[in-house]
């Protein structure tokens, strides 16, 4: 090869570059490692990890059972190694099951377009929220301050740059819910959108058909988000809202610590021209067989540059598939049983703990421990992971901690963690007199 | 002659909605452990919802039959080359997906305490020195999701940097070479776009930099090597002229393998970079996602990075959150570690010199293409390249042949097409990146089929204007498509 190009060492194939621009010396990193190294290096760090703790963490990353089948599928070379869908008669395999998962997230949410699918649902907030900005002219979000924390700070750093102005609105203090009275005086008619949660952060189902009238009433969007997808198998889907964001970690993907996952946002069909990410549309070939391909692309930044509706060219082909992997093995029947074995280990755990709010929940709720610390702490002595410890997004609720149960949550776990409630209880008790 | 391919069956398969009959399911969950709950009773039955209606009803073997049907219709990186300039798609090593599922790392929450994730941190903080020596920069966050996450994250950085400097300015300035998602990311940061044009040879013309570079710059957003895979000489130049105006160097970094282990952006000027860790770092693309994207920065700009910071304090890793001046959270959680994973087993696998070898591999790689292809295809710029090369389709005009017919063509030849009618500064563009993955036999081929199709052009023009031939498919109806959008499917009742 080097002959070929009439050189004689690979490093000729730099002459191009200035000496001065070089870096003339090897980096410093160690020696390639074999396989079986890198196999024993990772297995090391994650025994370093939690593995193997009963977990009752939830808020945004759910634990879920992930079937075989999942992993099966993704690992098939075709789909794993394939590249973005654009050449669309050697890419039909991604297109189909991308064209089945816009549909079964329209089937959930109640929406009449979905996309293929965006990062995760922190980002698909405020995409989102720039898709109302958009659509309605106008500058200013109104945000429930029960929208996942996490999510509410990658909207504000969104906003900024953008220019938007995003005001929150708080929560009933005995339901956990949004203030749905108090949302009606932060309106105006600069308001793009309402962004609502549900269920909520402290897992408390909202009233989205009331928030949408609310929002409507003012000429405002409402936007739902929604972060444990597998309570879309139970609730009754937000068809009074006009975009649907959320995320799909539940649908069979691992919570690795952060990421990736997937997120979504689905809307009224009147909007599909200023969904943010990609699509794919059905349409037939030059012999008139079923084809799909990737569609309305001049809303997007290869074509349209700086005047597309959103700076992202990916979507996340390969966890969306784990998603719509997931809901075909469990399925009409499946998903729904799944929801409901979920809301029957939370409210069988509930029952056994003191709640902070009333509202009602589907798989996690917010309890009040009298020290979340000395709670958190005797159940990591027993190896568990307990709840998560809420107050420094909400300094207003000490000692709340956010606990969730999933069909994951074995019984005789969930009782050590109301015993261990309990002891801690008594213990300052006895510490107050 | 098509030496690559020939045709063999492949499977019908209608959607998983056509599919479904009623009562049919493919899952199994364990009998509850605790009593029932009535849903109406706890959620109130105005919250619960009736079936879910045309949702899928399969069983576990049609499900797995349903999925490899459908995966039987896509070319994949496991199947043969992808000579897909600007998008590097190179081998995949398994054992990267084989570590991501480590049992502690892919259960491990997000939420979990502390020093109990400490192997989760390590591996960031080990991924995060390992980029910083090869990238030559002194400070990166992992949190950006891809590759345009991460520009838009560079860009709020420049902004943050220039506002607590008196003002953020107004304009970015932007090759015309550049990938679409420069302008857009410009764009979202709330940013006027300049476009500047590319000298005769492709590159960036110096003396125009330094007359357009005013008090009103933000930045410069540079891609290097440039789309034409032409490395830019003049960086440190260009570095220059833009910080004697208070200006920042922005570089994309989605040609970094055609850098590593040779040359270092953070020693040439550059500010602040992305990387994209499904590119570079071998990420499997998983037909569009997931990716990742940290951006690399010198010491002025990291009070700004995003929340939190790894830090060790004490014998441990630990999240600093206590940093006033970041631009906050670009995303939840601490970014794509399951990709942040796979990258840094790639880079523990190659080590120093491997990632050098693989570098020297890729420029080898696209210079024998670009050799053997010359006499066959117009190369509208002939300076010296780096790890792709791209080709005009001038020649092949004048028979009424276009770089997205020939590019279907290849398709019949048993190969992915290469990247077409991009960048935007060659007319008709042909731009193919081989990557070091691909053996000289694979690239052999790659060529005679070029050569093939281009005599096919000379001979037989209707062959390449209506393929691909081959394929399941055939040319399908775009515009059909975006006239009548139809993007999902509904039950005819």
């Amino acid at each position: 090869m080097l002959a070929s190009l009439g050189i004689r060492s690979l490093e000729d194939l730099f002459a191009q570059l200035p000496e001065d621009v070089r870096l003339g010396r090897p980096l410093a990193l160690e020696k390639g490692k074999s396989e079986y190294e890198i196999v024993e290096y990772f297995r090391a760090r994650g025994a370093e990890n939690a593995a193997g703790y009963p977990s009752f963490l939830g808020a945004g990353v759910y634990y879920h059972y992930r079937p075989v089948l999942v992993d099966t599928v993704i690992s098939r070379g075709e789909f794993l190694t394939s590249y973005t869908p654009y050449q669309a008669e050697i890419s039909q395999g991604t297109l189909a099951t991308i064209f089945e998962f816009q549909t079964m997230m329209c089937q959930l949410t109640g929406m009449d377009v979905a996309n293929a699918s965006m990062y995760d649902g922190s980002t698909a907030v405020p995409e989102a929220a720039m898709m109302a900005a958009r659509i309605t002219g106008r500058r200013r979000l109104v945000v429930a301050r029960t929208v996942h924390p996490e999510y509410r700070q990658v909207l504000a750093t969104y906003a900024r740059s953008q220019g938007l102005t995003v005001d929150e609105f708080g929560y009933d203090a005995e339901t956990g819910a949004a203030d749905l009275d108090g949302l009606t005086a932060k309106l105006d008619g600069a308001t793009a959108a309402v962004i609502l949660q549900s269920p909520n952060f402290f897992g408390v189902v909202e009233d989205v058909k009331s928030a949408a009238g609310t929002a409507h009433a003012s000429g405002a969007l409402l936007i739902d988000v929604f972060s444990e997808a597998v309570a879309l198998g139970i609730l009754r889907p937000p068809v009074e809202a006009d975009i649907v964001a959320g995320e799909l970690q539940s649908f069979a993907i691992s919570p690795s610590y952060g990421g990736p996952y997937a997120g979504v946002i689905a809307a009224k069909e009147k909007y599909v021209r200023q969904l943010p990410g990609r699509l794919v549309g059905e349409t037939v070939d030059t012999r008139g067989n079923r084809a799909f391909c990737l569609t309305l692309s001049t809303r997007e930044q290869h074509i349209r540059r700086e005047k597309a509706t959103s700076n992202i060219c990916t979507n996340q082909a390969l966890i969306a598939l784990m998603a719509t992997v997931f809901m075909t093995v469990y399925g009409k029947q499946g998903l729904r049983e799944l929801a409901e074995q979920n809301l029957a280990k939370a409210h069988y755990l509930a029952a056994k703990l003191p709640l902070r709010f009333s509202g009602p929940f589907f798989n996690e709720f917010v309890a009040a421990a009298e020290s979340a610390e000395t709670v958190n702490q005797a159940l990591l002595e027993k190896k568990i992971v307990g709840g998560l410890p809420i107050e420094c997004w909400y300094p207003e609720l000490p000692n709340a901690v956010l606990v969730c149960a999933t069909e994951m949550s074995r019984r005789e776990d969930m009782d050590t963690l109301a015993e261990v409630f309990a002891q801690a209880s008594e213990l300052s008790k006895v510490g107050a007199r | 002659m098509i030496r690559k391919v020939r045709t063999h069956v492949n499977q019908n398969e209608p959607l998983v909605f056509e599919l479904s009959s009623p009562g049919k399911t493919g899952y199994q969950l364990p009998d509850l452990d605790v009593p029932a709950v009535d849903a109406a009773g706890a959620l109130g039955a105005e919250n619960v919802r009736q079936e879910i209606a045309d949702f899928p009803e399969v069983s576990e073997v049609e499900a797995i039959r349903h999925f490899t049907r459908l995966s039987t219709w896509n070319y994949a990186i496991d199947l043969g080359m992808y000579p897909l300039g600007s998008c590097t798609m190179k081998y995949n090593p398994r054992v990267n997906e084989l570590v991501a599922r480590t049992e502690g790392l892919a259960w491990a929450h997000p939420y979990q305490p502390q020093q109990l994730s400490q192997g989760a941190m390590e591996v960031m903080a080990r991924l995060e020195a390992a980029l910083l020596e090869i990238t030559g920069m002194e400070a990166v966050t992992l949190q950006p999701a891809a590759g345009a996450h991460g520009e838009l994250t560079g860009i709020l950085l420049v902004r943050a940097l220039l506002e607590s400097r008196g003002g953020a300015r107004k304009r970015i300035l932007i090759p015309d070479s550049a990938h679409g998602t420069n302008p857009a990311t410009a764009a979202i940061a709330g940013y006027q776009i300049e476009n500047i044009q590319s000298n005769e040879r492709g590159m960036l013309d110096v003396e125009n930099l330094a007359r357009t570079v005013s008090e009103d710059v933000a930045a410069l957003m540079i891609t290097n090597p440039n789309t034409l895979g032409v490395f830019e000489p003049n960086i440190g130049r260009i570095a220059e002229i833009l910080h004697a105006r208070g200006a920042q160097l922005y570089m994309d970094g989605a040609n970094m393998n055609a850098l590593a282990g040779i040359t270092r952006p953070g020693d040439n000027g550059v500010d602040v970079m992305h990387l994209n860790l499904h590119k570079t770092f071998s990420t499997p693309h998983g037909g569009g996602g997931p990716g990742g994207g940290p951006v690399a920065v010198k010491a002025h700009l990291e009070p700004f990075l995003p929340v939190p910071r790894l830090k060790r304090a004490e014998g441990q890793w630990r999240f600093d959150y206590a940093r006033p001046r970041t631009i906050g959270r670009v995303k939840a959680f601490y970014g794509n570690f399951g990709v942040l994973l796979r990258a840094l087993a790639y880079i523990l696998a190659h080590g120093g010199d491997g990632l050098r070898n693989a570098t020297m591999d890729a420029v080898l790689n696209a210079n024998y293409i670009r050799k053997a292809l010359e006499p066959y295809y117009d190369l509208p710029h002939d300076e010296p390249v780096m790890h792709e090369c791209v080709f005009s389709d001038s020649r092949q005009q004048k028979r009424g042949v276009r770089t997205g017919d020939i590019a279907k063509r290849l398709i019949d030849y048993g190969f992915h097409p290469y990247t077409v009618s991009f960048p935007l500064i060659v007319h008709g563009a042909l731009m193919i990146e081989p990557t070091e993955t691909e053996s000289k036999r694979e690239l052999d081929l790659f060529i005679d089929a070029m050569i093939s199709i281009a005599k096919e052009v000379e001979d037989d023009p209707r062959t390449v204007l209506n393929a691909p031939h081959n394929t399941r498919t055939s040319r399908v109806d775009e515009v059909a498509a975006a006239r009548k959008p139809v993007l999902r499917w509904k039950a005819r009742r």
